[in-house]
């Protein structure tokens, strides 16, 4: 399994208790459109990653990330520092 | 036809949908007088006042009135000019004196605004490096001033003490830090544990900034707000207030010991390109800020107020959104936007206004219809209140 691959499925793993409508989960997901995440919802779960990861995504990153593969990257990176 | 107005249209649907449906426009009511801090005649009916934020009833104190007409005959009706130019009167340095000694603190700034005084004190601050850790529930004039500063954004759980100190432990050690907090949040009006929260911020080297609009005059043996009231003023850094609320009039302010403090005046760009506050408004604010130091009773009357209508409300069935009074802000529950306006058009019919709160100022897409208390509401209006929500309340099916 690659980096990418394993940080992929636990993020997967993350988004399940908050992804009410069953939407299947890819790299191209979009967390606002497909998702329809609220930004409380979107707190709650971007609080679970940092935690999962020990990492602090900021609100100046979030705004930058639309989709599952975007998030998977950005943990690549600062997972890396 | 698709322009720059396209990005508005949900909304105007929104709007349209609910006006529709015949309801009075809860976003454009008009006051033709007013009586007193608590009754103004609204569509030529005598209206109780809940949804002020004049705390404290000072916008009739004759002695207050006085001020502002002596300083209108002595100094003219406005500055036309910034605070470091042409816009700094006698009047504008006694304000600050006067915020000076009723927060017992070094430096006091004046801005023309609340929002402004967030806006200004955040952005200059906390710069493009810097981190900036943040209550989600904040008001927009906090978030304003982070946007404008361009600082990295940090957002925690309202209330939060552990997800706080989570994210301040994530943050880079050198890196600037300044932390965020409301001693009240405005829309539950529940109150903050800044005891916790200050401890934590400062364990780990951040600067702590307090947003006590909704709480000056009223909370703390003093009336300096939450801080004072949880024994950490000695630990905060800066403190922001209003004197759009318990003070009566418009304008915000600044108070910090911080020995550098000063220099914002000549670097704090809400503060220096926008003209500052009329004679007339820094001569009220001033003797109302003066007066409130003395004003243990009022204080006590507000509490009596708000306990008194958070048990009544809760007595008839409403849900409020907080279990206990923790200032002088009840919220009362709605289940959607539209019960909301309903009961909000209904307890107008009554004679009582109130805040129709709706996303994206509310938290959790909530509607409320806010209450906010002032201690010059008499025991008789507060009984009045009552009634009038149970009539609105069973007229409307909420109760």
């Amino acid at each position: 399994m690659s980096q990418n691959d394993e940080i992929f499925a636990r993020v997967e793993a993350l988004i399940e208790p908050f992804n009410k409508k069953g939407a299947a989960i890819t790299p191209e997901t979009r967390f606002q459109q497909d998702l329809e995440w609220d930004s409380l919802t979107v707190l709650d779960f971007v609080a679970s990653i940092e935690d999962e990861f020990d990492i602090l995504i900021t609100m100046n990153m979030q705004a930058e990330i639309e989709t599952v593969g975007q998030l998977v990257g950005a943990v690549r990176e600062l997972s890396r520092r | 036809m698709s322009d720059l107005f396209s990005k508005f249209d949900a909304l105007i649907e929104q709007r349209e949908k609910l006006l529709e449906s015949g309801v009075t426009d809860p976003f454009n009511l008009v006051m033709e007088r007013v009586e007193s801090p608590t009754v103004a005649i609204c569509n030529g009916r005598r209206t109780i006042l809940l949804g002020t934020y004049n705390y404290m009833g000072m916008t009739f104190d004759p002695d207050v009135v006085a001020a502002g007409k002596k300083a209108l005959d002595e100094f003219g009706s406005g500055t036309t000019g910034s605070r470091v130019l042409n816009g700094t009167y006698v009047g504008h340095r006694a304000v600050e004196d006067a915020l000076r000694e009723f927060y017992a603190m070094d430096h006091a700034m004046v801005f023309s605004t609340g929002y402004q005084a967030n806006l200004g004190i955040i952005s200059t601050i906390a710069g493009k490096d810097d981190y900036v850790i943040l209550d989600i529930d904040s008001h927009a004039s906090i978030y304003d001033g982070c946007a404008m500063g361009n600082a990295q954004i940090v957002p925690f759980r309202h209330n939060d003490v552990d997800a706080l100190e989570k994210r301040l432990n994530r943050i880079p050690s050198e890196a600037g830090k300044l932390v965020v907090l409301e001693g009240v949040y405005s829309m539950l009006g529940d109150i903050a544990p800044l005891k916790e929260m200050v401890a934590v911020s400062k364990a780990a080297g951040a600067m702590v900034l307090v947003d006590e609009a909704h709480s000056m005059g009223f909370i703390g043996e003093h009336g300096r707000g939450v801080a004072e009231a949880q024994g950490v003023m000695e630990d905060v850094d800066f403190i922001i207030g209003t004197f759009s609320k318990s003070v009566g009039t418009v304008g915000g302010f600044c108070v910090s010991n911080h020995p550098k403090f000063e220099i914002l005046r000549l670097v704090c760009r809400p503060y220096v390109f926008t003209a500052s506050l009329p004679p007339s408004v820094v001569a009220t604010a001033a003797t109302s800020v003066r007066k409130l130091m003395h004003g243990a009773d009022k204080r006590a009357h507000l509490w009596e107020n708000s306990k008194r209508l958070h048990g009544g409300l809760k007595q008839l069935g409403f849900t409020l959104g907080t279990d206990e009074p923790q200032s002088a802000i009840i919220a009362v529950i709605m289940p959607d936007l539209e019960t909301g306006a309903a009961m909000w058009e209904a307890l107008l019919k009554e004679g009582l206004y109130v805040n129709l709160a709706r996303p994206p100022a509310t938290p959790a897409g909530m509607t409320l219809l806010r209450c906010s208390l002032c201690a010059e509401h008499s025991t008789e209006q507060v009984g009045e209140i009552l009634n009038m929500f149970a009539a609105a309340g069973r007229a409307t099916g909420c109760i």
